[in-house]
């Protein structure tokens, strides 16, 4: 039940940081970081997927609802929610008896590292391919996939350290 | 029969997923379209009410320089009057014959929420249809032209900013010639928009003032847009030219919204002669 509780508020800070702070940042011009997804990062693993993947097309919708951006954070965010196992899968060597006690905490950094920031490359290469809507500037999606990854990746890891107790 | 129902037990999550991208998909595609763009957009009343109690709370840090602006517009429009100003002797009738001739009126609006880094970018402002706003009205300030209104809610506008790949807007050369071409957006840089189409035998310096052309029913004639950056040299299959704008598009907050009032008028004499 608490579990639910922090889950419940963890998408609502996530989705007001967002919408109110991380949306207007446009440091150098354009790059905002994406943080929202740190949500699928974080929810725990459940055989049960429905529920997960309902709730992160949620998000992105709430975000594009915001950002006058039609699905487009909806599309990218359930797309990764969709292959989060497959990649648990690959990089942790996890099987479905193992997810009630899967820690994203307790991996070593390595692992953790590369997970995410897979992840991230994935959502924000879709979504700067879908906001551009041509193959006219693929530099420009490069260039901004490349850019903003880093910009999020570095906010979630230093958030992380931050917020997670030491032991 | 059992088989059909193992397939559905088997892919089950592949096929939720593949619904909900499939309407994330439709979502995606009706936003870029102008005129279906009715679902998801930041002009309904929930957004709305937070984009405006957003805007109300840091509308303070800019006080001083709204000021500013509104003083200098003030002073703009007080030498356009001062020069229409007719002396007439006291015992004649002065008649304002030009009244009869009011194409638009304006009314003033406060953006709530504005993207400028994306390559679709939409302004949200805070009047809607209980206050008379439709779509297709122009949204301009003091110093040139913002966008045009796309949907509306009861109380919020979403306009379509000219930093959109979808925007095409009648421009001209200010002077005595009218050359005229279409004003769009390569979503590089939000300072510089594109004019394109405008004829070779146009006399284009660095420097010159581009302006709206009042060819659409939209925006009045004559508003300004921004100055010329670079002028495309040699035989290039597109005449292009960059336009450096007035405006400072990350930097919005009072805008006027312009009614056409013969717009019913023409489009409906355009739409009988196409029949």
């Amino acid at each position: 039940m608490n579990k639910r509780i922090n889950q419940i508020l963890l998408f609502f800070f996530l989705f007001l940081l967002q919408v109110l702070l991380l949306n207007n940042i446009n440091f150098l011009g354009n790059i905002n970081p994406y943080l929202y997804i740190a949500f699928i990062f974080l929810f725990p693993l459940n055989e049960n997927r429905f529920t997960f993947l309902f709730i992160s097309f949620l998000l992105g919708l709430f975000i594009d609802f915001f950002s006058d951006s039609g699905g487009i954070h909806a599309f990218s965010t359930l797309f990764i929610a969709y292959f989060r196992l497959s990649f648990v899968r690959i990089y942790f060597r996890k099987n479905p008896a193992d997810y009630p006690f899967f820690n994203l905490h307790q991996e070593s950094f390595g692992k953790v590292f590369i997970y995410v920031s897979t992840l991230t490359v994935i959502h924000h290469l879709i979504y700067f391919s879908f906001a551009n809507f041509s193959f006219h500037n693929i530099s420009m999606v490069l260039i901004n996939t490349l850019n903003t990854s880093v910009f999020t990746l570095i906010l979630y890891f230093l958030a992380t350290s931050v917020f997670t107790k030491s032991e | 029969m059992q088989q059909i129902i193992y397939f559905f037990q088997k892919f089950k999550y592949f096929l939720f997923f593949l619904f909900l991208e499939f309407i994330a998909l439709t979502l995606i595609f009706n936003n870029l379209n102008f005129h279906k763009s009715k679902f998801i957009n930041s002009a309904n009343a929930i957004t709305g009410g937070f984009y405006t109690k957003l805007a109300n709370t840091s509308e303070y840090l800019h006080l001083k320089e709204d000021n500013q602006h509104l003083s200098e517009e003030n002073k703009h429009l007080k030498n356009l009057l001062e020069q229409h100003k007719i002396v007439s002797s006291k015992d004649s009738i002065a008649i304002d014959s030009t009244l009869f001739f009011q194409k638009s009126v304006y009314s003033q609006a406060k953006i709530i929420n504005n993207n400028y880094s994306k390559p679709f970018n939409f302004l949200t402002i805070n009047k809607g249809k209980n206050q008379g706003v439709d779509k297709e009205m122009a949204i301009v300030n003091h110093k040139g032209i913002i966008g045009i209104t796309e949907s509306t809610s009861n109380n919020y506008t979403r306009v379509q900013s000219i930093l959109n790949l979808n925007s095409e807007i009648n421009a001209r050369l200010k002077g005595k010639t009218s050359y005229y071409g279409t004003l769009k957006w390569d979503s590089k840089d939000y300072n510089i928009v594109q004019l394109h189409d405008i004829p070779r035998q146009a006399p284009l310096k660095i420097g010159d003032t581009i302006e709206t052309g009042g060819k659409s029913t939209i925006f009045p004639e004559g508003i300004p847009i921004g100055s010329i950056l670079k002028i495309n040299q040699g035989n290039t299959a597109e005449n292009k030219v960059d336009i450096q704008l007035f405006n400072d598009m990350s930097n919005l907050r009072y805008v006027y919204v312009v009614k056409n009032l013969d717009k019913i008028e023409i489009k409906s004499l355009e739409n009988g002669t196409n029949e």
